[in-house]
């Protein structure tokens, strides 16, 4: 795997070649020494255009088990226009002979843009836009699996604001493909037309969306989206879509999963987060292991990895 | 020192005007064309053979971004009027949305002045239907048609204020001025990037609904039957603008409406993975509105191909494609596309596309020519149908570079472009 772009672009056999390495990683945690040689001298870039703590913390500790060198580049964009920084960037950071680079980016389509300007580096997507979040949607995979046992037939609910969420479009892509039957709902202001292209069956209302689910998968809803008038007011967001005790009785008895930062009594009540069917805070866990995979993965196709190992 | 006649000599002349469609030659004398018949050629006269090749009156582009004065790192009146010619236009319409607006008659007059010098096409400038394009008062319409304006537009600033477009109408009537409008609905476009629907849902782009294209073009329908003034609208995407059009002339009003080449051959899909070559606006749209908009050219709905020439330069065509300015180059890919892509295809005949590159725009913008009669201006393209050619944007004369059409093999090409009797480009001389 040259680069982790998004979903698309991603075989079958690729996302569960990852989902299978992962385990070994996760006991890598709970070594005396939780560190394992698999990508000494490599840089890991992690290239954050847009703020974000836990997905970074998350890529900078995977990096840092497989004894990778991290580097953070975290460019100002305040005093330039985005789009003269991220060219300017790419090409700054080119010049460094990168090995790995993991890219955060309010833009979709960034890590694309950056695979072509800077051919020697590999590059794997944190989040781009309203786009894609593959390492995501591979931990949710993962958690899913843990929990559940399998992914193919497994009946999956995605609800919240479909129209932004990078995590909802990589998830949908992801799990169908993996063989999930996947329905999404959300303030009919949030929905995209033409979903069904993502494999996906959007309904209006969020009774019939959960009837029989085996995974929930509750989206942040940003609170700009209420001065858009997406929404009116959080208060009135919880009302129609946040997820209760109640509306997870109509569940077959569902764990529940969440991207985070959460919102508590907006998308989701504290009843339901802190519950028992909640996998929240092991999807935290997950996600490091996962990342771990994915580096491991794209490490192998190297350029270089090819010269010294080969 | 005048001229000598030439002949041009075996060329078919396609001149939908008369339904002409024969092998015929052209003599031209003086700037305008003597006549057209057999065996022209008069003793002194230069000859030139243009056996094999279509003969058709010299096409021109009613919408075209020129940049000058101001922004010439993107293109000048000079780079422009070359990639013009290249392409087989003589003549283009440039818009207004320069630096400064062209909203007084001393910038209109400035642009001709650059084209004179240029000596290429002829560059029409459009001047801007408002004061700085605000949408706030209405530009000096009677001044600015005497320094050269042929209609009025703030394309890419869409009126927004109905009651300001109202009085845009109403005034342009005075001096017959066409008002272009590029129809959006600026709130309903937001933050868009591209057309919504299936393909942005899919990779993630916010989309820009068809709404935002149509409410305006009906609105501004609506405007111009209280008001009776002709309105153009430029780039027609959709089907249910298309739709309103044809209605719109069924009820007689003086609604004239272009489609783009994009927007006839390409759809949202040609956005790929992010293609900055693919953003423009109005945005690439479904299949189905791109063969509405083939129905339209064919049933006369619509009156011109015009290219929306709009070049950017390389540094922020190459950005992510959200940030990247909307807008592609076409002068220079506009002319085979129509020939390979609509004529060959059958979707439209050559005199059907000689109309929608001549003689519709000229008629909407009160051009002489459009036609091969005796009289008319010595302003002829010359295409070669059987010719192929790469679509190579390092060799445009623009200075733009931004085409989804890079490497397209085309059959059909513009062989020659001849400006007022005179050869401006050449195929075989090369560039």
């Amino acid at each position: 795997m040259r680069h982790l772009l998004g979903i698309r672009g991603l075989t079958p056999e690729e996302a569960l070649g990852i989902l299978d390495e992962a385990p070994r990683y996760q006991d890598v945690a709970d070594q005396p020494v939780p560190r394992v040689p698999v990508l000494v001298g490599r840089t890991v870039t992690h290239l954050f255009m847009e703020p974000s703590t836990r997905t970074q913390a998350s890529f900078q500790l995977a990096a840092k088990r497989l004894s990778a060198e991290p580097l953070s580049f975290v460019p100002k964009s305040s005093s330039l226009t985005k789009g003269e920084t991220f060219l300017d960037t790419a090409r700054t950071l080119a010049s460094m002979a990168p090995d790995i680079v993991v890219v955060r980016s309010a833009e979709s389509g960034a890590p694309h843009v950056l695979a072509r300007e800077i051919p020697t580096a590999q590059v794997i997507n944190a989040g781009d836009g309203i786009s894609e979040h593959p390492t995501q949607a591979l931990l949710d995979a993962f958690t899913i699996r843990k929990h559940l046992g399998r992914i193919a037939g497994v009946r999956v609910t995605i609800i919240g604001d479909l129209l932004h969420s990078r995590v909802f479009r990589s998830n949908a892509r992801l799990l169908t493909m993996l063989g999930a039957e996947v329905r999404c709902c959300g303030p009919p202001t949030l929905v995209p037309p033409g979903l069904d292209r993502l494999g996906v069956r959007s309904l209006l209302h969020l009774e019939e969306a959960l009837e029989g689910a085996e995974a929930v998968m509750v989206l942040r809803i940003q609170h700009e989206r209420m001065h858009a008038s997406f929404i009116p007011t959080e208060r009135e967001y919880y009302r129609e879509f946040g997820l209760t005790g109640e509306r997870l009785a109509r569940t077959d008895n569902a764990i529940v999963l969440h991207p985070g930062p959460l919102n508590r009594g907006v998308e989701i009540s504290s009843e339901v987060a802190d519950g028992p069917r909640s996998v929240i805070l092991d999807q935290v866990r997950n996600g490091v292991a996962v990342r771990m995979a994915v580096l491991a993965e794209i490490a192998r196709s190297s350029p270089r990895s090819q010269r010294t190992d080969g | 020192m005048a001229d000598r006649p030439v002949v041009l000599r075996g060329a078919r002349a396609v001149d939908p005007t008369g339904d002409l469609d024969a092998v015929m030659d052209l003599r031209l004398a003086e700037g305008r064309i003597a006549a057209v018949g057999e065996d022209l050629a008069e003793p002194g006269d230069r000859v030139v053979d243009v056996d094999g090749l279509v003969a058709a009156p010299g096409f021109c582009d009613m919408h075209v971004h020129f940049r000058e004065p101001g922004l010439e790192y993107k293109e000048t009146v000079a780079s422009g009027a070359a990639a013009a010619v290249a392409g087989g236009f003589t003549a283009v319409a440039c818009m207004a949305n320069t630096d400064p607006v062209n909203d007084s008659p001393s910038v209109t007059a400035h642009i001709r002045q650059l084209a004179d010098q240029a000596g290429l096409a002829h560059v029409h400038p459009i001047a801007a239907t408002t004061q700085g394009m605000a949408g706030e008062r209405i530009s000096e319409f009677g001044s600015l048609k005497e320094a050269g304006a042929v209609a009025v537009s703030d394309d890419g600033l869409p009126v927004g204020d109905p009651a300001v477009m109202r009085k845009a109408l109403e005034y342009s009537r005075l001096h017959d001025l066409p008002v272009i409008e590029h129809c959006e609905t600026l709130e309903l476009t937001g933050e868009g990037a591209m057309r919504e629907g299936a393909y942005a849902a899919w990779i993630g782009l916010p989309g820009i609904p068809a709404a935002s294209e149509f409410i305006a073009v009906e609105r501004n329908i609506a405007l111009a039957e209280i008001t009776g003034a002709r309105l153009h609208i430029a780039h027609l995407s959709t089907a249910r603008s298309a739709a309103a059009v044809r209605r719109a002339k069924a009820a007689g009003l003086r609604v004239t409406a272009e489609v783009t080449p994009h927007h006839l051959v390409l759809t949202e899909e040609a956005v790929g993975d992010y293609d900055t070559a693919a953003k423009m606006k109005p945005p690439l749209a479904a299949d189905a509105d791109r063969e509405a908009l083939l129905t339209a050219i064919a049933d006369g709905t619509a009156d011109a191909i015009a290219t929306d020439h709009a070049p950017h330069h390389e540094d922020e065509k190459r950005l992510c494609f959200q940030s990247a300015p909307f807008g592609i180059v076409g002068l220079e890919t506009a002319v085979p596309l129509v020939l390979d892509r609509l004529v060959a295809s059958g979707a439209i005949s050559l005199a059907e596309a000689v109309r929608l590159l001549s003689t519709g725009p000229r008629r909407i913008l009160g051009l002489p020519g459009g036609d091969l009669q005796p009289g008319s201006p010595a302003d002829i393209t010359l295409l070669d149908l059987e010719a192929t050619g790469t679509i190579d944007p390092e060799s445009f004369r623009s200075r733009g570079r931004s085409t989804p059409f890079a490497g397209l093999s085309l059959r059909g090409q513009v062989a020659a472009t001849w400006v007022g009797g005179r050869e401006v480009y050449s195929r075989d001389a090369g560039r």
